[in-house]
């Protein structure tokens, strides 16, 4: 009988822990399945955040390194630095990479670090039980923003593709999302450009996914896909915020 | 090799080099810059990689990076700088990788001031970050001394699976001392096996931090102190000057130590029976030497360049906190011979 359909072995068969509607489990495989297709599990190294994705590791089946909160860019900097010739990748999640361990994003993006950066954006805490993360949006509730965000009082949302995007060092920088089957298609032909633009050795490349976290938004899974595409994309547009093989080939 | 004059932070520098090490990551700050500044250049022309980071925060998890990727690796700092290190040491600490890190400490608290200190004894020997671990910790007295420890630092590290700090000041690092480089590698160091390399066709490895199940967590911890066990029994390290006949004892480190040397002289030829006990390594602090002499010692002269903070280490190695009495210059300065005969003649009696 023909196979139609096999999960990736670049994942292992270990339960995940994440709650119903998750969007971790949804990018983990998409990661799992571009690397098993070109056979780079074998050679890849994953410096895994403070959060959720904290047991990644043990979902992953390649290399893996638990890293302090916000630091697993400067962690998958000296992984690289040792090994050049190993894809090396980050999984981070808001507040680990855009609060804590934003100083470590922004150097090795401008230093170029040819590593890839999947960054899971669903605007809150979900660890530590929903507190306000850099990325919650202006109105969002969170426990530590109960009335909402208020950027008066909060402060405002860090769109990171698009800081980043003004550096010289990266590469490659497009953020996407899983709210649709077409946008998980899509997820993970960036996914795949990212960790190919890291193997020609060209610079940086991150990988940032509009996600939805149902458990600490208080929705149904199903309610909270709605609300990234009505209020999650529009303040966090899709799209290539930087690609140097476009512009090469213009 | 053939002794050549150099000042001490380009000396440690080569001294890594010289042991296999490879990669430097760290952060400017006075009084160590001659360290990165020296292996920024070095470093290439031996196929090195030299990273000056955005903070001491992102050089030492490049550390924990390449430790666990299988490299000899090396950073360097001063005491705030290695304040900021302390969350990336517990966590290179916890994991059992092994890394080497200097500090040519300078007088505190916070910025303090650029002069040389030693008060970063309970931060660097007790552990400045969170949980129940121990790190190796070098005392060095001279540049040949940085240099001889350093190299060895890395076959402990590699030996133990442990970071190993180099406990400095800003003195041994500024000064130009003669050195020589000698390095002989340790017989037993084991292979890497557990490193990050890609699994290839075999396992694949992981390096974890979080054993969030209370019982595997007390285990992950009674493992690491099995390490520390052995550590404590195999690498405890000290000098003994003077001591055959006598009647007591300063202990002291690093800078201190020197000036302390000296006043012995003196103080000798004043009649009094007096030597040193100088700890070259600070944890496994020296008990050994303790159980060895305590018996003809009347007395400890604990001299730092600190408030005291070794004063309860000697009271615990001779479980007689009666016995030891303190001297200290802080604050970047260093103590003068003079002050210290004088202390030494007020503990010992006058009279002679």
């Amino acid at each position: 009988m023909a196979v139609i359909f096999e999960k990736t072995k670049a994942l292992t068969d270990v339960k995940l822990h994440y709650c119903p509607g998750c969007a971790h489990g949804i990018v983990h495989r998409l990661l799992a399945e571009c690397l098993e297709k070109s056979g780079e599990d074998k050679n890849a190294i994953c410096a895994v955040p403070v959060g959720c994705a904290v047991f990644a590791n043990k979902y992953f089946n390649f290399d893996a390194i638990q890293c302090a909160h916000g630091r697993a860019p400067a962690t998958a900097s000296g992984i690289k630095r040792v090994h050049p010739d190993k894809t090396v990748i980050t999984y981070q999640g808001d507040g680990d990479l855009a609060s804590i361990g934003t100083a470590e994003i922004v150097h090795a993006a401008a230093r170029g670090e040819k590593i890839t950066t999947i960054f899971i954006n669903n605007g809150i805490y979900g660890m530590t039980g929903g507190q306000m993360a850099p990325t919650t949006l202006p109105g969002m509730k969170a426990t530590t923003a109960k009335a909402g965000r208020d950027p008066k009082v909060n402060g405002n949302p860090l769109r990171v593709s698009e800081m980043l995007a003004t550096l010289t060092g990266p590469a490659y920088i497009e953020r996407v999302s899983i709210s649709t089957p077409a946008q998980v298609t899509q997820a993970k032909k960036a996914i795949q450009k990212a960790l190919e633009i890291q193997k020609k050795g060209l610079g940086f490349t991150f990988v940032e996914v509009v996600a939805s976290c149902p458990t600490n938004w208080g929705l149904t899974p199903v309610k909270a896909m709605e609300f990234v595409r009505e209020k999650m994309i529009p303040y966090y547009p899709l799209g290539v915020f930087k690609d140097i093989t476009a512009e090469e080939g213009k | 090799m053939a002794k050549v004059l150099m000042k001490g932070n380009e000396a440690v520098g080569k001294a890594a080099i010289e042991a296999g090490c490879r990669y430097f990551f760290g952060y400017p700050i006075t009084p160590q810059s001659e360290v990165p500044e020296y292996l920024s250049s070095e470093l290439p022309k031996v196929g090195g990689t030299f990273i000056q980071a955005e903070s001491e925060v992102a050089a030492i998890n490049m550390v924990y990076g390449a430790a666990a990727a299988g490299a000899r690796v090396l950073t360097s700092s001063s005491s705030p700088g290695i304040a900021l290190k302390q969350e990336g040491i517990g966590y290179i600490s916890n994991a059992g990788l092994p890394a080497v890190i200097i500090n040519m400490m300078r007088g505190g608290p916070g910025l303090g001031t650029i002069q040389p200190g030693q008060a970063d004894y309970n931060m660097v020997v007790k552990g400045g970050a969170n949980g129940d671990y121990h790190d190796v910790v070098l005392a060095p007295a001279s540049v040949q001394e940085a240099v001889d420890m350093v190299m060895e630092a890395f076959d402990i590290a590699d030996m133990y699976g442990t970071p190993v700090i180099v406990l400095a000041d800003g003195l041994i690092g500024q000064m130009m001392e003669p050195v020589e480089f000698n390095y002989v590698r340790r017989e037993g160091i084991p292979e890497k096996t557990w490193a990050l390399t890609g699994k290839g066709d075999g396992e694949k490895h992981m390096i974890e931090n979080l054993v969030i199940e209370p019982d595997d967590c007390e285990a992950w911890n009674h493992r690491n102190f099995d390490r520390y066990a052995r550590i404590e029994a195999n690498e405890q390290a000290w000098e003994e000057y003077k001591m055959d006949d006598a009647e007591y004892a300063f202990v002291s480190y690093g800078t201190a130590s020197r000036v302390v040397r000296t006043a012995i002289g003196y103080l000798r030829n004043a009649g009094f029976k007096v030597g040193m006990i100088r700890p070259k390594t600070l944890w496994p602090f020296p008990q050994k030497a303790f159980d060895k002499w305590d018996a003809q010692i009347k007395k400890y002269l604990d001299v730092e360049m600190s408030m005291g903070q070794m004063v309860p280490d000697v009271a615990f190695a001779c479980n007689d906190r009666t016995k030891v009495l303190f001297h200290g210059r802080t604050g970047g300065n260093v103590p003068t011979v003079d002050e210290i005969v004088e202390f030494g003649k007020e503990v010992m009696g006058g009279g002679k």
